[in-house]
């Protein structure tokens, strides 16, 4: 199966790390092209229901990209982001979803290099684990 | 004029929704005065031929209670939905899947497995599972197609308003029918009960600080509770601020923490996501090591996030491709 197949959504935060992969393009870094990148104004504004509604509209892989812990343009909503994260890894396995597919990771405005390695071992950690495919809703199974 | 006609139905449901009709006690009486109940299998002798020999949308009100998990209740779900005009989605399986929803997290191979196979109390040596179709000395026997999920009554039909509640308390059952009588009704898709969540009207939320802050978290069997304070301060799971208000915060006058019955409110969509969301920013601790110890203590996150809301949740079932 060719690689461009998978999706990757990475919500990325305004203040460190959308400007790390600004950063990243500016400087021409080759980063997979599956990573979709969507801008919020902090890591602690994603709420568990956007990166479920990810993977729900077709998602493989869902990131959550913040400030590194100390470093929150608003104190401590990257703190949140982790603390909303562990309890979403534990429930999504029950889902039968693995729990490698969500990544919560930091990434600061000057690390363009860390985010071309972040998002490149994602890509590869999805493209082993393959394609995600939600069952035991409407859409897909009652006429 | 005539009266304008009723039905009741249930589909995978405990039968308690049906009790709660019972439950309206005198203030069922009123009720019946005014209406004709054509159609309630759990309370009076009616066919099914009665229903199908009606005329298209000559039932006023149907109120379906249950999840859908065979292929029997979807066709009387439809036939119901066919002959009434209004369908009202009564508690909290026929809104959200309930309880029942909660073997989406299992598969029906699974099931199937553990109730005829594994269960030590069951004795069968030939190994017989139900079967759609069976021929026995000539004569065809039929059963119901048990589905691989169970779905909420909106994914198999139209639904006009939900009421919720596991099951629905007296007062918002008789504020609906009071709405519906009069013609007072909202919109149509509406959950027939106040759109806040229940820490708005609970009694402990005087007794939250200012910053709620949660250690470790415990289950109800760990500790005693102290009624005069608020749950998720003594590291509960309450699922009030996921929550709809109406039920006038029963469980927790009885000193039990919300477990979701009443679904989320209109502007989330999932009720165990914004509780995550809502638990995510109050739990103690600042790194992994300590968070992961804290939360220890949530042996099943999904069966407590989603206890009435399975059918309703954006992952749909645990059953993935392959399986």
């Amino acid at each position: 199966m060719p690689e461009t197949t998978s999706t990757i959504i990475a919500f990325v935060c305004n203040w460190c790390s959308y400007a790390g992969a600004d950063q990243a393009g500016g400087l021409r870094l080759d980063y997979p092209v599956n990573i979709k990148l969507v801008r919020v104004m902090c890591s602690g504004r994603v709420d568990p229901q956007f990166v479920m509604d990810s993977f729900r509209k077709g998602a493989d892989g869902v990131m959550i990209l913040g400030c590194h812990p100390g470093d929150c343009h608003y104190r401590n909503g990257n703190i949140k982001a982790m603390k909303r994260s562990i309890l979403l890894e534990q429930m999504l396995p029950t889902f039968g979803i693995d729990p490698k597919r969500f990544r919560l990771d930091w990434v600061a405005a000057g690390e363009a290099e860390r985010f071309k390695e972040v998002v490149t071992e994602m890509s590869e950690t999805i493209k082993n684990i393959g394609p995600l495919h939600l069952k035991g809703f409407v859409e897909s199974e009652v006429a | 004029m005539a009266k304008p006609k009723i039905a009741f139905y249930w589909c995978a449901s405990c039968g308690g929704c049906e009790e709660a009709i019972v439950d309206l006690a005198e203030q069922i009486l009123p009720v019946v005065e005014a209406v004709d109940i054509v159609f309630w299998p759990c309370a009076m002798d009616f066919k099914t031929r009665d229903i199908e020999q009606m005329a298209n949308g000559s039932i006023a009100v149907a109120f379906i209670n249950g999840a859908v998990r065979t292929s029997e209740q979807e066709h009387m779900a439809k036939l119901m939905r066919q002959k009434s005009g209004l369908v009202v989605a009564f508690g909290s399986c026929a809104g959200l899947g309930g309880i029942p929803a909660l073997a989406n997290l299992t598969s029906r191979k699974k099931i199937f497995e553990a109730s005829y196979h594994d269960c030590p109390s069951v004795f069968n040596p030939d190994g017989v599972e139900p079967k759609t179709e069976v021929v026995v000395d000539g004569h065809k026997l039929t059963l119901p197609t048990f589905y691989e999920t169970v779905y909420k009554l909106d994914d198999v039909i139209t639904v006009d308003y939900y009421l919720p509640g596991c099951p629905p308390t007296t007062d918002i059952i008789v504020n609906a029918i009071n709405a519906i009588l009069e013609g007072k009704l909202p919109p149509k898709g509406a959950v027939l009960s106040p759109d806040k969540s229940l820490c708005s009207s609970c009694k402990l939320n005087d007794t939250k600080p200012d910053q709620v802050c949660i250690g470790p978290i415990k289950r109800i069997i760990d500790i005693i509770a102290d009624p005069e304070k608020c749950f998720l301060t003594q590291g509960l799971i309450c699922m009030g601020p996921a929550t709809r208000d109406g039920c006038g915060a029963l469980c927790i006058q009885g000193n039990m923490p919300c477990t979701g019955c009443f679904g989320p409110t209109d502007s989330c969509r999932d009720q165990g996501g914004k509780m995550i969301s809502s638990l995510g920013g109050i739990l103690e601790g600042e790194d992994r090591d300590s968070l992961q110890k804290a939360t220890k203590g949530l042996v099943d996150p999904s069966g407590t996030f989603y206890r009435y809301s399975m059918s309703a949740s954006l992952l749909g079932s645990a059953r993935k491709e392959g399986e």
